[in-house]
């Protein structure tokens, strides 16, 4: 084990605890030269000196200056192609040449001393000339389109001066696809920058979104109608320029941009973290957009996040406190009511949430007493998040961002399909693999930003990504190698690896020789690699495999001394790590505690505990508590079991912390009033007058969130004496629109926990990348505007990435060895049931929205062909997994033999596959056992 | 006078079998090439001889050759790829080359192969050349069977697997990195440049292509001597030239003649003159995509630089012939029909571009033109010119137009005079 760990291969960790508390990023005017000081080179445009980057295309350069010069076809994530003409720029020979010609931005490479001109009548009158031709067939319909106000078409057309038609031609036009649930296509508008299919195809993977015909009639959208089926698919209402493919959960309470009131978010819907931007209109939540972030989720969301938000308003949220006796009680009664609940209480058990903020678990904590409060989780997932922090504390480990994961040249996937799990995280692997693609480029001297170029040098080769997991995977295409295995193998699998890396730890007996070979090959490229990467998580529910990637972690930061090895564990939920972090209890010593009688009532925030155990267990735990409590957002099996139901603010009503699986605390703001009568978690719990005094308690309670308080600045924090406006400059309706319900305007509400005030007035400009509700710019109304609040294109935020990094900094100074785990024994016409996560299905809040539940699957139960044929079941043929749950058998070719699939956290599957059970499939008329 | 490249091919239309190719002294070039020259020497004595491709460019051949990594280093497996996608409105040279004497092909082709040892090449040849497809194909099948590619060719330690794929058919497959993009099956859209084919083309790998006609040259180059190649010109660009004729002559047809030729002498001594009542008025010296010349421009010699300087590009060679009784409107209208018919949709100036210029056309011509539309015909040039442009399919649609523009302005402004006085000029 190595003794003192002094770097990782991924540099110093970004974010350090001044992050967002500086004063921020000024909107970059054109001409000011307020661009961030660069090494490099200087180039001369318009008579003027400015420093570049080396290795940068010109329009990287420009805009990274803060000068705005028009552009379609590039995208910072995706590089140049030099499709669509618009970023056009008079380059000079040298000092002499006063012609000059005309030379796209995008695919010019700075050089010392180029002089070229963005401001000349011959350049301006180029992309005036090409903006014209991009508009010949452009519907102009921006009053009915949906991307209008915050449309790049419109800004960019603005901005080349183009403003009257010459063309008197027809308009060709084009048939729509029904793309599914989450996209509207309109591709009328198109104005073929490509950038759908370059984003969808090269960036995604996907292929069942291509360019069809040719000349002006090309044609972007699927063979044939039907769903877009990859899982990053609502970006592309971000990627594309104008309103060809808009949101279409959006599109059914539709608002434009400059009316919704927005705040800066952290999505909930599993642990990565990725920064949002929801945006209310009328009291009710309308939309997930992106909110950039340089070390996670960068210009991209998973289809989960963005359109998951509907539980917020869906029928089954709860706006009103109720009784199982008397039905709905007022607020006044509630309350008096859950005092005196708790003041009759012999002993509370309280139950938190990793759904909830630290705040709220905190208060739970606070009310019910460390000993008393519980995580709320299965105990199987609650064994595995002990077991990873304990590898975070005591090893040489670096949890990765996902900028860094992008930037990772091996990667080894260790029970986990990340797709499903922590689907953006699947999506910075799939960057991750175009590392030896970029090394190929260098060698032919192919600058990385030169898309096309570095794909066509690269062709197929790719860095190597080692998949094993009990189930095909999302990633599989991009995979060197697959191993389908039970977790028990994976983990064994994953020993023999570390064993292969570092002699010294302990070998693995009787793996079959593909294993061995297998092991072999992957711990040689993972100790060839520069940066070599460890994905696993809970998704299989392994304490063994997360051993194993403690084992590997220290076998390889023992064979590169000095070096953290990076890992990222995927989490299920947006703060579970957090939660585990707070060290709370089982759900079994919960049930033990109620059941000993040594409390009789219990506390529940924000879960709903039928997702966690068998009905069994929960239903005697529930029965046997005298009185249970439930404080949520939405109504579920736990709660129409309650005493007391009290309603709580979602996330998108409340401010709080999480902890991402990076380790990272984010501090996330409320875009709207709390619905009904609901109420912030914490507030049903405790004395705090606002949330920075909850946040400085728990920072003072517990020494791992100590820095928790600096994520993002306080309530009390002005610009230039004012609070920070959720709601934009233009919007539209304040005086009119309750007028039907009274005439005088209401007073804008306050908000104490926070700076940022419910209200269109106060300081428009040097928000806190953590306090910024929205990216606007002058000229930039669509979220191209980011560019203003980078350091540099595609960069991080000025003023630093939001966040505190909590934990896996590398600084673990070792465990001893682990004992690999002995093959399983072999149970006789029984299978082991592993759960199979869904993107779409698995997250208990994001089924509320009615076109995630429509992606999701049916419940099923999945078996290898080979053993359906060995048990004589068929497809779809049905099979008892509990007690009167019966379920259609699904052969899924690839399933690792041995084992049964159950898709994980449905909500009509009322069973969860809680820990490695052995299951015998029943058919009916067999005797149940 | 000697006519290298046409010399085997015969009146009848029926192709050269292998051993009237051998008997001819076919291969010799090859065999000598092999013997005596390494690769290098090959490719400097192609430098020497001043070969421009003639696929329409004019790019000396010797120097795209040397961009080629070479050495024990170089990365494999190299290409060398057949430019055989003529589709250019008016050019039909290759064709003549391909179906009449295949074998002079294959030859050229295992020169250059060898030349920038690349071991695996790829004739692209146009989907409608069936004919050139079945005679190539047979001739393959011939010069394998002999040893003449395939491993070990002529006993040497060089091999060269050669493969004939036809193309689904778009113009914009004879740009050549469009044309790899096809070929490896990907939508025919060019790649940005650099880099160039030279170090990441078909399959990301080092690649020339080259045109069939410019290939059709090496055996001949190798043969004889860079001195007797150039003996065979009139100018300072040696070598021959395929020159060809359509339009309303007495015989419409293709020549192999020295180059620098003049279009008098070709239009009057091989195509038999205008037919009787047509005069000239104008004339595509290139083929389509090339600039409108005039009469009096008829004894500039036909070579890249004379051509050039006359404001036009010799292109393929294969002119197009305007008569007085043909409207130069219409004729320009047709070829900007098939321009933007064939843009493949990539770059804005192109795609949006040229179906704008059809329709200012037409309405033109249907009575609804307005007179600023010349203006913005005139812009539309500047706006699709070179440099502004992903590849060179739109300045070359523009190349007539703008010089139809200048040379027949009179006939575009008649259409803005009311029908009635408009006059019938035309059939």
């Amino acid at each position: 084990m190595p003794d003192k760990i002094v770097g990782n291969d991924f540099g110093p960790p970004k974010a350090g605890p001044k992050d967002g508390l500086q004063g921020g990023s000024p909107h970059k005017i054109v001409g000011n030269g307020f661009g961030p000081p660069k090494a490099g080179l200087h180039i001369e445009i318009d008579g003027k000196s400015h420093p570049v980057k080396a290795g940068e295309n010109l329009l990287q350069a420009i805009l990274s200056l803060g000068l705005d010069l028009p552009y379609f076809c590039w995208h910072p994530a995706m590089g140049s192609v030099g499709a669509c003409r618009q970023c056009g720029v008079i380059q000079f020979k040298d000092a002499n040449d006063a012609q000059g010609r005309v030379v796209m931005a995008c695919m010019t490479p700075v050089a010392e001393g180029m002089r070229i001109s963005l401001q000349g009548p011959d350049a301006k009158a180029f992309r005036a000339g090409i903006l014209e031709l991009l508009m010949t067939n452009h519907p102009h319909d921006c009053p009915v389109c949906e991307e209008g106000g915050e449309c790049h078409l419109q800004d960019m057309t603005v901005m080349t001066g183009h403003t009257v038609r010459q063309y008197r031609g027809l308009k060709r036009t084009h048939r729509n696809q029904d793309l599914g649930p989450f996209i509207n296509h309109e591709m009328n508008r198109c104005i073929a920058c490509y950038r759908c299919v370059r984003y969808y195809q090269d960036y995604c993977g996907g292929d069942d979104l291509q360019v069809f015909a040719s000349h002006n009639h090309v044609y972007f959208g699927r063979q044939e109608d039907g769903v877009l089926e990859n899982e990053f698919s609502g970006n592309l209402v971000e990627v594309c320029p104008t309103g060809v493919f808009t949101d279409k959960t959006f599109s059914r309470h539709y608002s434009r941009k400059w009316d919704l009131q927005t705040a800066p978010s952290v999505c909930v819907h599993c642990g990565i973290g990725c920064n949002t931007s929801p945006g209310e209109r009328y009291g009710s939540l309308r939309r997930i957009v992106n909110r950039y972030h340089g070390e996670i989720n960068g210009y991209f969301l998973c289809d989960r996040g963005r359109f998951g938000y509907g539980f917020v308003n869906g029928p089954a949220r709860l706006y009103q406190a109720r009784s199982a006796e008397t039905g709905p009680l007022d607020v006044s009664t509630a309350e008096n009511r859950l005092r005196a609940m708790l003041e009759d209480a012999k002993g509370i058990v309280g139950i938190g949430s990793p759904r909830a903020s630290l705040e709220a678990n905190f208060a739970l904590r606070e009310r019910v007493g460390a000993e008393r409060f519980h995580a709320g989780i299965g105990d199987a997932e609650h064994g595995c998040l002990r077991t990873l922090l304990d590898l975070v504390r005591n090893l040489p480990l670096h949890l990765v961002s996902l900028r860094e994961a992008e930037r990772a040249d091996a990667v080894l996937i260790l029970g986990e399909d990340p797709t499903q799990t922590a689907p953006r995280l699947a999506l910075a692997l799939r960057q991750a693999v175009r590392n030896r693609a970029l090394a190929i480029a260098d060698e032919l001297g192919i600058p990385h930003w030169q898309d096309a170029a570095v794909r066509e040098a690269a062709q197929a080769e790719k860095s190597p990504l080692f998949i094993a997991s009990p189930a095909p995977t999302r990633l599989d295409d991009i995979a060197a190698r697959t191993c389908r295995a039970s977790p028990r193998t994976i983990a064994r699998l994953g020993f023999a690896v570390a064993h292969g890396i570092c002699p010294e730890a302990p070998a693995v007996m009787g793996l079959t020789p593909e294993h061995e070979a297998l092991a072999a090959e992957i711990a040689q490229a993972l100790t060839s690699a520069e940066r070599p990467l460890i994905v696993a998580g809970t998704g299989c529910l392994s304490e063994d495999v997360l051993r194993a990637v403690g084992q590997i972690a220290a076998a390889l930061a023992a064979a590169r001394p000095g070096r953290a090895t990076a890992v990222h564990f995927a989490v299920p939920e947006c703060n579970s790590l957090g939660l585990a972090l707070m060290d709370a209890q089982s759900l079994a010593h919960a049930a033990h505690t109620i059941e000993s009688g040594e409390a009789d009532t219990l506390l529940i925030l924000e879960n709903d505990l039928y997702r966690r155990a068998d009905r069994t267990t929960v239903d005697a735990l529930l029965t046997r508590a005298r009185q249970v409590i439930v404080i949520d957002h939405t109504l579920h099996a736990t709660a129409e079991r309650a005493h007391l139901v009290l309603p709580a603010a979602s996330f998108a009503e409340t401010e709080g912390t999480l902890v991402s699986s990076e380790g990272r605390a984010q501090r996330f703001f409320a875009a709207m009033q709390p619905a009904g009568d609901s109420r912030d978690g914490w507030r049903w719990l405790g004395p705090w007058p606002c949330l920075d005094d909850l946040t400085r308690a728990l920072a003072d309670s517990l020494p791992v969130f100590q820095q928790i308080t600096a994520c993002a600045p306080g309530a009390a924090f002005r610009i230039a004496g004012q609070k920070i406006p959720r709601q934009p400059h233009r919007y539209s309706g304040r005086t009119a629109m309750l007028a039907d319900i009274r005439i005088h305007e209401p007073k804008q509400p306050e908000d104490t926990d926070s700076a940022l005030a419910f209200s269109m007035e106060g300081a428009a400009n040097d928000h806190p990348p953590a306090l910024n509700p929205f990216v606007w710019a002058p000229g930039w109304n669509s979220n191209q505007a980011v560019g203003k609040f980078q350091d540099e294109a595609g960069g991080h935020l000025s003023g630093g990435d939001p966040g505190i990094r909590l934990i896996g900094d590398g600084a673990g100074t070792g465990l001893p060895w682990s004992v690999p785990p002995e093959t399983e024994a072999s149970i006789a016409d029984a299978l082991r049931l592993v759960p199979l996560h869904h993107i779409f299905g698995s997250d208990e809040t994001s089924m509320h929205s009615s076109a995630v539940a429509e992606r999701a699957p049916h419940p099923y139960v999945a078996l290898n062909p080979e053993d359906a044929a060995r048990l004589g079941l068929a497809e779809g043929e049905e099979v008892e997994l509990a007690p009167d749950v019966w379920l259609p058998v699904k052969c899924l070719p690839g399933l690792a033999a041995g084992i049964a699939g159950v898709p994980a956290g449905l909500p009509d599957l009322p069973v969860p596959v809680t820990a490695w059970q052995s299951w015998k499939p029943n058919k009916p008329g067999d005797e149940t056992s | 006078m000697d006519k290298p490249l046409t010399r085997n091919i015969k009146s009848d239309g029926s192709t050269v079998t292998l051993a009237e190719y051998l008997a001819s002294g076919g291969y010799e070039g090859l065999k000598k090439t092999l013997a005596e020259f390494a690769p290098l020497d090959v490719q400097q004595r192609v430098k020497d001889s001043g070969l421009r491709g003639r696929g329409g460019a004019g790019f000396p051949t010797g120097l795209k050759w040397s961009f080629v990594p070479m050495g024990e280093d170089a990365p494999r497996t190299k290409y060398l790829v057949v430019n055989g996608d003529e589709m250019e409105p008016g050019a039909f040279k290759d064709r003549l080359l391909l179906e009449g004497d295949p074998h002079q092909l294959i030859e050229g082709v295992v020169i250059a192969a060898y030349a920038i040892q690349a071991n695996i090449a790829y004739v692209f040849l146009r989907g409608e050349y069936r004919l050139a497809a079945a005679r190539l194909r047979q001739a393959i099948a011939e010069a394998e069977a002999q040893g003449l590619l395939g491993e070990g060719i002529l006993g040497s330690g060089f091999s060269l697997d050669l493969r004939l794929h036809t193309s689904a058919g778009r113009y914009i497959c004879g740009e050549e990195t469009a044309l790899l993009n096809s070929l490896e099956g990907k939508r025919a859209n060019p790649r940005a440049k650099p880099p160039f084919p030279q170090v990441s083309g078909l399959f990301g790998k080092p690649t020339i292509v080259n045109n069939v006609e410019t290939l059709c040259n090496l055996p001949h180059i190798l043969r004889n001597g860079v001195e007797w190649y150039k003996g065979l010109s009139r100018t300072g660009e040696p070598g021959t030239k395929i020159y060809g004729v359509s339009g309303r002559v007495r015989s419409p047809g293709a020549w192999e003649l020295p180059m620098g030729t003049t279009a008098r002498e070709i239009i009057e001594e091989h195509a038999g003159g205008m037919r009787d009542g047509y005069r000239l008025k104008g004339y595509l010296p290139g083929g389509a995509s090339t600039d409108f010349l005039l009469p009096e421009h008829l004894d500039i010699p036909m070579d890249y630089g004379s051509i050039g300087k006359a404001g036009s590009r010799l292109g393929t060679g294969t002119m197009i012939l305007l008569d007085d009784k043909t409207c130069p409107v219409q004729m320009v209208l047709n070829l900007e029909r098939f321009f933007a018919q064939e843009s493949c949709g990539w770059c804005t100036p192109c795609r949006d571009g040229l179906p704008w210029t059809v329709s200012l056309l037409e309405g033109l011509i249907e009575g609804r033109g307005r007179p600023e539309d010349l203006a913005t015909l005139e812009r539309l040039c500047g706006l699709l010119g070179p440099g502004n442009t992903f590849c060179a399919l739109a300045p070359g649609a523009m190349e007539p137009l703008q010089s139809a523009l200048k040379y027949f302005r009179a006939d575009f402004e008649r259409y803005l005079q009311p029908q009635t006085t408009r006059g019938g000029m035309y059939a």
